[in-house]
């Protein structure tokens, strides 16, 4: 999204030139909407049809009825709601802790030249090692609980806010600094008025991939280490060989990824709306 | 101060700069752990010792050569059919409409869990790690390639008309490489997919690899060679990122230059 | 040459249709250089779309050598205002005017003569490995002028091609203009919404109504061949068609619009979702 707002704001345009309308409309308002419904029932309706012709084995895909059916068995189930209860639980305290140190660690990082000159080459080192990497210390130092759960997805997601707030504090306006610097503002004061509403909107950002890195990681611990969740739910239940109920149960990581992804795209839109209309007035 | 003495000095204070932390950071680990008797934290001089031992030999063929080949090959794959479907999808508007919400719904999916399901189709041999890493990475490359084609600038796009360029010369000079910067950034997150998917699909269900053999070192707890493969997976990663970035300067240089010269006008 | 008859362009909207183009008509010779002139937001844009084949008329049709246009012609080029727009900014300047040749497979040493001629005469022999976003405004606007100059047309249609850049820049290029169109006796048509522009520029100005667009007048501007900046714009004779055309385009103003001011580019701004289809 950024990029995007970035790219566009440069382009040359004439002064009350033609051609300046670029916005795109969406036509006819309902089309788009009707369009992806009737891609959301193809696919339903392919699901169904495709395990019923000799192409693939219902065993392996069933109709999306029996599906259906999964998935309404599974919402009666007290063990999906809890469940459902552990991954939310993971995934929400840790991208709170991720986001938490995330914003702190990059504001001291990002207002101290010198730290931001000697801590970038470990950022840059220790951010590509992938989280799934501690799966062996995890479960060692700490089994199937909660904290194995939280030390992926805390490592996975703190890079993603870290790294935003650290290019937001950056992207700071010379002229605002100048300004800040003249009025006599200290530190303190000029990471408090300019630099940070000028990194907010990259914390949004960084919010939004650390929220689905975390649910990634927050499955896999529980599909992998075997902390209980969702994820463990789907090993369980392949094991076991209920298919209709792995993919029941995927739909539901399907749908909550989505959810996760609509709520957080709402929120930087607003935070970056927010600084958009701040910086047209000033 | 001559020229030269003053580029050494920029060049010996880059050096620290970049080095320091990282050499503090290596010594307090060294330190703290050189006379750990924690059966869980060895010694970084046995982990490191170990690290010479396990990597090199028998298991840089058996485990960590078959782990990148289905890395690479999964990786590959979905990079191809990412952008070609992606290009497909992106240039005509009614197919938009109609697929963006479930390709919405399956970049949605935590790709972990699609490892037990292509698990029923496909086994436990080298496909299904493979289709495992693609149906996993896809996604980001898909719709981001799809942005990037929508995007494509109606001025330009009116160039190339009126000077006749249509046909795979346009796809080649104007579609693709316009929405180059956004199918990096789908390539860059899809490699991060890639690498975790690879691991845990060994780490699931494998009889070689690296996250097969990691898992082996700490269920039997051989703790130095599970801290080993750690700093192994780490260190992949790490260096994984550090080609792709290589790579990305030289093909998208005139992108980052053109974002300068915007944002310095 | 270049026949615009009858032509009409209605944009259909969602909630009402714009009629943005009302039975133009007018005929350009070979080799003449006219200016299109009128009150910003009168359809020039798509009048030049119209005719360069990227946007299909309503009614009435454009015909180049008695020939209708369907679509974009070989024989003619477009340089466009937003010249950061029309260039690909991931090739360098060679690579730019070098693209649309490759088609008319001309063969290496032709193909390179062409390009060097090219970036000679618009003054840029020595940027040939920069990038257009290296360039200055006036220096990119050079490089969409040179690739229509490699591609040799018999028509060139400008869109307004120098709104975005600053007056000195403007003075230079308009002169370039001059020279090419002499030199390589192409028939150039050179929309723009500068009054001063279209006077000194041109041989002809077809002065425009505003939207939905007529032909409130076509002029002929008996200046000297001979032109430079400084004589020909203080001379009375151009002070005259100046004025002229300056009050051609206030009475166009309140002629056809209800209010004096029209909402800016109602026509264009609806230009680039039919350009899709």
């Amino acid at each position: 999204m950024l990029t995007k707002t970035l790219a566009g704001a440069g382009t040359d345009r004439g002064p009350g030139g033609p051609g300046g309308g670029r916005s795109r409309r969406t036509p006819a308002g309902l089309v788009t909407p009707l369009r992806g419904l009737a891609g959301l029932t193809g696919l339903v309706a392919l699901l169904e049809v495709l395990p019923r012709t000799p192409l693939v084995s219902a065993d392996y895909l069933p109709p999306a009825s029996k599906t259906a059916e999964a998935l309404w068995r599974l919402l009666a189930e007290d063990a999906f709601w809890t469940a459902l209860g552990d991954t939310l639980t993971g995934w929400g305290l840790g991208l709170a802790i991720a986001v938490a140190a995330g914003v702190v660690a990059g504001i001291v990082i990002g207002s101290v030249p010198l730290l931001r000159a000697v801590t970038a080459s470990t950022i840059e080192f220790l951010r590509p090692i992938p989280s799934v990497a501690l799966i062996p210390v995890a479960v060692l130092l700490y089994g199937t609980d909660l904290r194995s759960k939280l030390l992926l997805v805390v490592y996975a997601a703190f890079w993603q806010v870290l790294v935003q707030v650290l290019a937001g504090m950056q992207d700071v306006d010379p002229v605002a600094d100048d300004t800040a610097r003249s009025y006599r503002l200290g530190t303190w004061g000029r990471v408090r008025y300019v630099m940070w509403p000028t990194a907010l909107p990259y914390v949004m950002t960084g919010v939004r991939l650390a929220a689905t890195v975390a649910l990634v990681l927050t499955i896999t611990a529980e599909l992998v280490i075997g902390a209980p969740g969702l994820g463990n739910q789907i090993a369980v239940a392949q094991t076991s060989g209920a298919v209709p109920r792995v993919y029941a149960l995927v739909l539901v990581t399907g749908v909550l990824g989505v959810t996760i992804n609509l709520m957080a795209r709402a929120v930087e839109r607003r935070a970056l709306h927010w600084h958009q209309s701040i910086r047209r007035e000033g | 101060m001559t020229r030269t003495t003053s580029t050494v000095l920029t060049l010996v204070r880059r050096a620290l700069l970049a080095l320091g932390l990282p050499a503090v950071l290596f010594a307090v680990w060294w330190f703290a752990t050189a006379g750990s008797t924690d059966f869980y934290v060895p010694p970084l001089s046995t982990v490191l010792g170990r690290f010479g031992e396990v990597w090199t030999g028998e298991r840089l063929l058996s485990d960590v050569v078959p782990s990148l080949a289905r890395l690479a090959a999964g990786y590959l794959l979905a990079v191809v059919a990412g952008v070609g479907i992606g290009l497909v999808v992106g240039t005509s508007r009614v197919v938009r409409d109609v697929l963006e919400p479930v390709l919405e719904l399956f970049r949605a999916i935590p790709p972990p869990v699609l490892v037990p399901v292509i698990m029923l189709f496909a086994g436990i041999g080298d496909t299904m790690k493979v289709i495992v890493i693609v149906s996993g990475c896809i996604w980001p490359i898909l719709l981001n390639t799809v942005e990037g084609v929508r995007a494509v600038d109606e001025v330009l796009s009116d160039t190339c008309r009126s000077y006749g360029i249509t046909g795979p010369s346009r796809l080649w000079h104007l579609t693709l490489r316009s929405a180059s910067p956004q199918i990096v950034t789908g390539m860059r997150q899809a490699l991060s997919i890639a690498i975790i998917l690879m691991v845990i699909s060994e780490m699931f269900a494998a009889s070689n690899g690296l996250g097969f053999t990691i898992v082996q070192f700490q269920r039997s707890f051989a703790i130095p060679e599970m801290w080993s493969g750690v700093l192994l997976l780490g260190l992949l990663g790490f260096v994984l990122s550090l080609l792709f970035r290589f790579a990305e300067n030289r093909v998208l240089a005139w992108y980052h230059g053109l974002r300068r010269a915007q944002r310095n006008p | 040459m270049l026949d615009v008859r009858d032509l009409q362009k209605i944009y259909t909207g969602r909630h009402r249709n714009v009629e943005a183009l009302r039975n133009l008509t007018f005929h350009i010779d070979a080799g003449e250089l006219v200016c299109l002139v009128g009150p910003s937001g009168c359809g020039k844009t798509t009048l030049l779309k119209c005719m360069a084949g990227l946007l299909s008329p309503t009614g009435g049709e454009v015909r180049l050598d008695g020939s209708p246009v369907t679509g974009p012609p070989p024989g003619m080029a477009v340089v466009f205002q937003e010249y950061g727009r029309s260039l690909f900014a991931w090739m360098n300047v060679r690579d730019n005017v070098a693209l649309p040749l490759r088609r008319k497979k001309l063969g290496k040493a032709r193909e390179r003569e062409l390009v060097d001629h090219a970036l000679e005469v618009v003054g840029l022999g020595d940027a040939h490995r920069a990038h257009p976003w290296q360039l200055s405004g006036g220096m990119q606007q050079r490089v969409a002028i040179a690739r229509a100059v490699a591609f040799g047309p018999k028509v060139l249609l400008m869109d307004e091609p120098f709104a975005a850049v600053d007056a000195q820049t403007r003075a230079e290029l308009e002169d370039l203009i001059r020279r090419l169109w002499r030199e390589l006796g192409v028939t150039v048509l050179f929309v723009t919404h500068d009054i001063d522009e279209a006077v000194y520029l041109g041989q002809r100005t077809i002065i425009l109504s505003t939207s939905p667009t007529v032909v409130q007048e076509d002029l002929t501007i008996d200046l000297p061949d001979e032109r430079d900046q400084l004589h020909t714009r203080s001379s009375t004779r151009f002070a005259e068609l100046r004025s002229h055309v300056y009050e051609q385009i206030q009475r166009a103003k309140h002629h056809n619009g209800d209010m004096e001011a029209p909402p800016a580019d109602r026509s264009d701004d609806l230009a680039p979702q039919t350009t899709k289809s």
